[in-house]
């Protein structure tokens, strides 16, 4: 058995499955979970997962490679999406990045923080082009009309969370702006 | 009392007015937009604000809908208090957050927590509107209806969003929701409802715009024991959030037309596939279904018809291509999101090989009116060749942004100057984006162009989704087609070569153009390279990647020739080929910018000879800050300060400084100095 899901957590892997059945159109569903889980997809997990559905390992990475959503390395506490569609383009968005990353401290090339903390990644569109440029936070926090003095104060506010309270609680709901996340932590150090 | 499925249309129709009575009584109401632009910008404390204030007038005020109750309603109502409830998006949500006020319909904009006892005691008191909350501040303007935002609308399908409490079935039914399925149910075969809506002419939503009757019709007609109906919510085309916004402000309104359409084709399964990016829609939509199946109008024998349908919800997983049908189908199966050739067409060979009928939601969401009041009705708007309304996502450089509906046939200028409120800032217009990466950019001349679905054919674009992303003279459009390439690039599936390589090798080109590398020759084989990727890519993705590119080029071949020749932007936009100046004129030598930039390339102007001042201030300029204690700020008669200049060499062309300027002092100019291959700066001849 693999260290990092022994126990506990290896016990949710079997409820996220038998919870969606074992049948091949179940997998997206279950790495989603998965993903909700442990915050990115363990290749542990991904073996485990073919063998439960019965699925070639190979047929299962493909699809967890295939989709943006999900993300075979371990990611931050908190993941800030720069909107990057077309009318954040056009409204500025690439010094919005810039001053995400600047302030989440970010080396070139990087996308995680070491600490992981921050991840920060431009994405396409999130829907919410009329207050553009937009930045998200774990998907559920919107943040419009976002300047670079703002973003860093985002980030700022962020990292001031994560040190007052480092393992999230469970949130409620889907919180947009000021509302609360749903923080899908169940794993605290999956990392590991 | 309401747990009770409903029987027959007849007891749908009781329950219906029963309903409708009590909603009569929920006057006066107070109702807070909570689409995702509003709550973005503190709806929620609004909301919760009112909660409050209204509870020092009167007990328990966020009625959440106690339709059950028209008694207790009632009581409330004399005790002299209002309803609160949240809606989806209310259109205008530039100046969100929004709150509408029934009856009357005001319109107020931009409302905080603090705005909130003002407008209670107007409610509670009747005094009319609180004018300095309406969006002109003007009395003849206060209802949503008299704003010129709203002027050009003609809102049919959206015409509960943001009006009602989306994803709750008691008030969908108040306004007489799920009567076009009870009447598709037991007036019509499914025969006659394909009829119906081939008469209207109703065209596909999602992009191509394909007679949705025809689609039908085929789906029927194809062989087969089990057939599929999916409503296809995966919108994914930057700039665009009209499926968004219908499916979080009237979730039912969709759901109603998904299940019309599984009767008419004969399907008794369905599926919503949403964009996990979208999670509001996704949990207002699989409400809407635990609840409609709670009702019995989904699920076996829906209104005692003996039509049986089952609805599933789907979530995307983040990827462009599975909006394609072939590959939406891929993901559902639990495979790779790759597009597979056509024919056969999902209506033939769909999920897992049957026969498959595929709509975009805001297609559905177009069906329960249509069915209603029939096609002569739905025909009352909009051209013969596209008839009906169409909901815009109106983004970018423009006054008003928000989610508009207009009939078929409006024009641009309707659209952009009316809705719209023309460009931001009092920039020039210089283009629309129109139909995200498969459409194309237009320009002032189509201005009074009618939009449908032939008109901008023509004109090389394409309605598509319906996102309108406008952009003024500040924007490149080389940028602007690299951008859209870099886009399709990165979401190609890689499945075909001609797109996979096709996109990848116009990247490259327009990349080299932006950078002021490239030259004519790269320009022909662009063209050339546009023209065969279009011919031979398997998918739409592929297919339409070219688009931007080439309307760019027919619009804007100019600005290609000044990149490609001189290595000039004329808009100074592309960051390679321009350089920051500040205007010392304008600058009042606050050092903000300073602040701001990351190298150090912003210093004080030395005071003898008006240049950077070298390297003496370069390590502290980065956080020297704003100049306060200069002693010159103490002095009555303040003498300007020192303004403050830029480095080109050093200057790394983050934008930071001209975001920081209080005045607009820092500008971009075409570029002054360029890097030769050794890395050293040259000067250019084109410096100024
Ligand atoms: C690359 C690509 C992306 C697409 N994305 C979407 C989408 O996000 N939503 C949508 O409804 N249709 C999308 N379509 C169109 C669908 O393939 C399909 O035509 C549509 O859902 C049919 O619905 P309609 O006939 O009601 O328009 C896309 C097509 C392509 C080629
Ligand atoms: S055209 Fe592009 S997206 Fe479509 S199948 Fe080919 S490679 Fe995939
Ligand atoms: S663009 Fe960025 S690097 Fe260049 S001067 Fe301005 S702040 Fe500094
Ligand atoms: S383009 Fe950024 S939210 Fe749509
Ligand atoms: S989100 Fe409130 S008006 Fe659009």
């Amino acid at each position: 058995m693999v260290p990092a899901f022994e126990g506990r957590r290896f016990e949710k892997l079997n409820d996220i499955i038998e919870r969606n059945g074992r049948t091949p159109s179940s997998l997206i569903p279950i790495l989603q979970e998965v993903q909700e889980e442990y915050r990115y997809l363990p290749e542990e997990v991904l073996t485990y997962v073919a063998t439960a559905l019965g699925l070639p390992p190979s047929a299962v990475f493909g699809v967890a490679t295939f989709y943006a959503q999900f993300s075979t390395e371990p990611k931050g506490r908190f993941v800030i999406k720069v909107c990057d569609g077309t009318a954040c383009h056009v409204r500025g968005a690439d010094t919005v990045h810039f001053a995400v990353r600047r302030a989440a401290g970010l080396e070139p090339g990087r996308k995680t923080t070491d600490d992981l903390t921050f991840t920060v990644e431009q994405v396409n569109c999130v829907g919410a082009c009329s207050m553009a440029p937009v930045v998200t936070v774990n998907d559920r926090r919107v943040y419009g009309d976002m300047t670079q003095k703002e973003a860093a104060a985002l980030v700022e506010r962020l990292r001031k969370e994560a040190e007052e309270e480092p393992v999230p609680t469970e949130g409620a709901g889907d919180g947009v702006g000021t509302a609360g996340e749903r923080a899908a932590d169940g794993a605290g150090g999956a990392a590991g | 009392m309401t747990d009770r499925r409903i029987e027959d249309r007849r007891e749908l129709e009781m329950l219906q007015a029963r309903l409708a009575r009590a909603l009569e009584t929920l006057r006066p109401r107070i109702i807070v937009c909570e689409g995702t632009g509003c709550l973005a910008k503190g709806a929620a404390d609004v909301r919760r604000a009112f909660i409050k204030e209204l509870e020092k007038r009167g007990p328990g005020i966020d009625l959440d809908l106690a339709l059950e109750d028209p008694d207790e309603v009632e009581r409330r109502r004399e005790m002299g208090v209002a309803a609160v409830t949240p809606s989806g998006c209310q259109g205008l949500c530039q100046r969100g957050p929004l709150v509408t006020v029934e009856p009357e319909g005001y319109l107020y904009v931009g409302v905080r927590p603090d705005d909130v006892p003002d407008i209670v005691q107007a409610v509670v008191e009747g005094t009319g509107p609180v004018v300095r909350l309406l969006s002109d501040r003007d009395l003849s303007q206060a209802r949503a209806a008299d704003i010129d935002f709203f002027r050009p609308q003609e809102r049919r399908v959206l015409a509960w969003c943001g009006r009602i409490r989306p994803g709750d079935i008691r008030e969908y039914l108040a306004r007489g929701g799920y009567s076009a399925l009870a009447k598709a149910l037991t007036e019509m075969t499914p025969d006659e409802v394909i009829e119906e809506v081939t008469a209207a002419g109703l065209r596909g939503r999602g992009g191509a715009g394909f007679p949705t009757g025809k689609k039908w019709r085929v789906t029927r007609d194809a062989e087969g024991d089990k057939k599929y109906v999916i409503v296809n919510g995966d919108e994914g085309d930057p700039g665009a959030f009209m499926d968004r916004c219908l499916l979080e402000g009237d979730p039912h309104r969709v759901l109603e037309g998904l299940i019309i359409a599984a009767y008419a084709v004969g399907a008794d399964e369905g599926y919503a596939y949403v964009r996990a990016e979208y999670p509001r829609a996704v949990r207002l939509l699989r409400r809407a279904m635990a609840e409609a199946e709670r009702y019995g109008l989904l699920g076996e024998d829906i209104l005692g018809s003996g039509f049986s349908f089952r609805a599933r919800l789907k979530e995307g997983a983040g990827a462009f291509v599975c909006g394609e049908e072939t590959a939406l189908i891929a993901s559902i199966e639990g495979r790779r999101g790759m597009p597979r050739p056509r024919p056969p067409f999902p209506a033939v060979r769909g999920l897992w090989g049957r026969p498959t009928c595929i709509n975009n939601v805001e297609t559905l969401g177009n069906v329960p009116g249509l069915i209603l009041y029939g096609a002569a009705a739905y025909r009352e708007v909009g051209t013969d060749g596209s008839p009906g309304t169409k909901i815009f996502a109106l983004a970018g450089q423009v006054e008003r942004t928000g989610l508009i509906e207009v009939p078929m046939g409006s024009t641009l200028r309707d659209v952009i100057f009316g809705a719209g409120g023309g460009i931001r800032g009092g920039k020039e217009f210089k283009a629309v984006q129109i139909g995200g990466p498969s459409g194309g950019c237009l320009t002032s001349r189509h201005l009074d162009l009618p939009l449908d679905y032939e008109s901008l054919k023509e004109a090389g674009a394409m309605i598509g989704s319906g996102g309108l992303v406008v952009l003024d003279e500040d924007s490149c459009m080389v940028e602007v087609a690299r951008f859209f390439m870099s886009f399709v690039q990165s979401e190609s599936c890689g499945k075909c070569v001609p797109c996979r390589e096709g996109t990848r090798r116009m990247l490259e080109l327009l990349t080299k153009m932006t950078e002021g590398t490239a030259t004519k020759a790269d320009l022909e084989l662009l063209e050339e390279l546009a023209g065969s990727v279009r011919e031979s890519a398997l998918c739409g993705l592929g297919k339409s990647a070219p688009n931007p590119v080439l309307t760019t080029l027919r619009y804007f071949r100019d600005e290609y020739l000044a990149h490609v020749t001189e290595h000039r932007c004329p808009a100074a936009a592309c960051l390679e080929l321009v350089s920051f100046e500040i205007d010392p004129e304008k600058c009042i030598g606050c050092g903000l910018c300073a602040k701001a930039c990351p190298s150090g390339a912003v210093r004080q102007v030395d005071r003898a000879d008006g240049t950077p001042d070298g390297r003496r201030r370069a390590e502290g300029a980065g956080d020297a800050g704003p100049a306060k204690k200069s002693p010159a700020a103490k002095g009555k008669t303040r003498k300007k300060r020192l303004p403050y200049a830029i480095d080109d060499e050093l200057c790394l062309r983050c934008d930071a400084c001209r975001a920081a300027c209080p005045k607009g002092a820092v500008r971009r100019v075409p570029r002054k100095t360029v890097r030769d291959r050794s890395g050293a700066a040259a000067t250019t001849a084109a410096g100024d």
